[in-house]
């Protein structure tokens, strides 16, 4: 949440400068509808969106998810079940609606929880250097060479009370690392730049020269990591979600659709069960990663300009 | 050069340390104990509380924690809760198959990559190019068990090429038999895997050319008259090989510890299956030895990964 705020904010502060020649923003906009193909995944993802986020206000989750065995495994199509249904007799396409929504929802929690750590961490870690900087890379280092997917299995089925959002910081808890090493990296470029210096030797406490002074700097790099980080954490999810080890059993998930095809009757007799949601999450991942790479070229094009 | 591998090996222990302890504690957080699945309804629990106290535990826990590390030393991971039989044997079988899968992967990978790579980064943004970074964009994006199951429902059940599970066919014979039989069950996975490993291979290789392409020992070859085969081959390649080189060793003890979920798509009976299985029957000295094992291969790839740099490449050697 926090997140979003700061970026809203930023862009405030980007609104305010007109002098300026371009903010990244309008520069990142602008690279976008000049791509066909990434306007057309920008297009799909609010498709999605609305499918998902909109439908859900539509549905109640309970009735979604109440079993009633007579209706199961009914075909595409038949009786009124557009995509038909699963063992419990609930509709596919309202369980994609939920799923997708929940997958999405989870994906962003971790993202956000993700973002500001790896953020302060790398803030942090960039702008000191020296010591704070080698102990908290050490820990980086060693987080990443853990066997994260066995340890958060483990976690999922050892944790008491377990609920989704346990899953979002069981995620959380592994994902910082890889924003915090890229955002060390940039704030490293960043810490000799006049304007740092400049703030500095005017007294500016280094709360402020971090927060108020980089980050706006760095906007740009934040925006494409939250894209792409949102689609790979949703990768993250669902794949938990598929070997039965993320969400719980009574929330429905995309990887919890896809995991039918676990089954190998599943798999040829009844692909209307697992079919729908992997085309979905195959929608979802091709094209917000698209997005993602149209403002990594974006982003490179506003360096190239400065 | 030993200097160097020294020095990473020792950066190493401590890391081996707190991998143990973080795992010992994840070990203690798991229900139950090493009797759990010895006894029956009979027992008395008075006869299971003085069995407890005699194995030690009641004990503090570092003295608990000294003694399971002792015990690893000796080579002794405990004994299975649900089969009743020493985890190492359980484990050995099946690191065995995932060995294989492994190794067949990363060459699948590499006799990929690498071509695509070359194309990419020498026809830097002409069509080739374009294609390859559509290939790769694609297997980065796609989260991999979705491949794995298309894969499946397309190869191995619509059109039946491959065997959908399994090792081994039960009715295979002879030595070349056996042989044939495994590596026709190991194809199909071991080509999904390949293929979205290739991402990072294929851009590192890209991104190194592109980027040697420029540097002045390229301009002084072509320069003093090499020709452009011979350049690209010996000066542009050979140091664009180095970073893919040095991923050998991450990419393969990667793909040991991380075969979780092809495993399991298709119920190939390697570690990450043997995982997967001992987690459901909450066989929790199983999961453990597993954890510490994917985790140590881990650390050793990335030690083998830096060794192979060092020996490729002296620039990064420390004097």
């Amino acid at each position: 949440m926090s997140e979003k705020k700061e970026n809203t904010s930023t862009e405030e502060v980007n609104k305010k400068k007109v002098s300026a020649p371009a903010s990244s923003i309008k520069v990142i906009a602008r690279e976008i509808f000049k791509d066909k193909v990434a306007l057309t995944a920008f297009i799909v993802i609010i498709a999605i969106l609305l499918f998902t986020f909109g439908g859900s206000l539509f549905l109640n989750a309970e009735k979604v998810t109440e079993t009633n065995i007579i209706d199961a495994y009914y075909g595409w199509g038949t009786n009124g079940h557009l995509l038909g249904t699963d063992d419990g007799g609930r509709d596919i396409v309202k369980l994609l609606i939920m799923g997708g929504r929940n997958s999405i929802l989870i994906g962003m929690g971790v993202t956000a929880i993700c973002e500001v750590v790896g953020l302060v961490v790398g803030l942090v870690s960039g702008y000191y250097g020296g010591y704070i900087d080698a102990i908290i890379m050490r820990i980086v280092d060693f987080i990443q060479v853990l066997p994260v997917m066995p340890i958060e299995i483990v976690l999922v089925t050892v944790i008491p009370h377990y609920s989704p959002l346990s899953l979002v910081w069981i995620i959380s808890m592994f994902g910082w690392t890889g924003t915090a090493r890229y955002f060390r990296a940039f704030i490293l470029s960043q810490r000799g730049r006049d304007y740092v210096l400049a703030s500095k030797t005017s007294g500016s406490s280094d709360f402020k020269i971090m927060f108020r002074e980089v980050l706006p700097n760095i906007t740009s790099m934040i925006i494409i990591d939250v894209v792409i980080a949102i689609a790979s954490n949703i990768g993250v999810e669902t794949t938990l979600s598929f070997i039965d080890y993320g969400l719980p059993s009574s929330v429905p998930s995309l990887g919890t659709l896809i995991g039918f095809a676990n089954d190998p009757v599943n798999v040829v007799s009844r692909p209307w069960l697992w079919l729908p949601a992997t085309v979905m999450l195959l929608a979802i991942s091709l094209s917000i990663n698209y997005v993602g790479r149209a403002l990594q070229r974006a982003g490179d094009a506003r360096q190239r300009e400065n | 050069m030993w200097k160097t591998v020294l020095r990473r090996v020792l950066i190493m222990i401590p890391q081996v340390i707190i991998l143990s302890i973080l795992i010992f504690f994840l070990a203690k957080m798991m229900p139950g104990d090493p009797f759990s699945g010895q006894i029956n309804p009979n027992t008395d629990p008075k006869q299971l509380e003085a069995l407890k106290r005699a194995a030690g535990l009641y004990d503090p826990i570092p003295v608990q924690y000294g003694r399971w590390v002792g015990n690893l030393f000796k080579g002794d991971l405990g004994t299975s809760y649900i089969q009743h039989v020493p985890v190492t044997s359980l484990i050995a079988d099946r690191a065995v198959n995932t060995f294989w899968l492994a190794l067949l992967t990363t060459t699948i990978s590499y006799g990929i990559s690498i071509p695509l790579g070359i194309t990419a980064g020498r026809h830097q943004d002409e069509w080739q190019d374009q294609a390859v970074q559509i290939f790769n964009y694609v297997t980065f994006a796609v989260p991999p068990f979705v491949f794995y199951i298309l894969g499946i429902w397309l190869f191995g059940f619509t059109l039946g090429w491959f065997p959908i599970s399994g090792s081994v066919s039960p009715n295979a014979s002879g030595f070349w038999g056996t042989l044939g039989s495994q590596i026709y069950h190991i194809i199909l996975p071991a080509c999904l895997v390949a293929l979205i490993t290739t991402t990072s291979i294929v851009q590192y290789l890209r991104t190194g050319i592109v980027d040697n392409k420029v540097e002045d020992y390229v301009r002084t070859a072509h320069s003093k008259g090499v020709p452009e085969n011979v350049v690209f081959r010996k000066h542009i390649l050979r140091n664009s090989l180095l970073p893919i080189a040095s991923s050998f060793g991450t990419t393969i003890t990667g793909l040991l510890s991380g075969s979780m979920i092809v495993e399991s798509v298709f119920s190939y009976p390697g570690m990450g299956k043997l995982f997967l299985d001992s987690i459901g029957q909450r066989d929790y000295t199983t999961l453990t030895a597993l954890i510490l094992i994917f985790g140590i291969l881990t650390l050793l790839g990335n030690l083998l990964s830096d060794i192979i740099m060092s020996i490729v490449d002296p620039r990064i050697r420390i004097k």
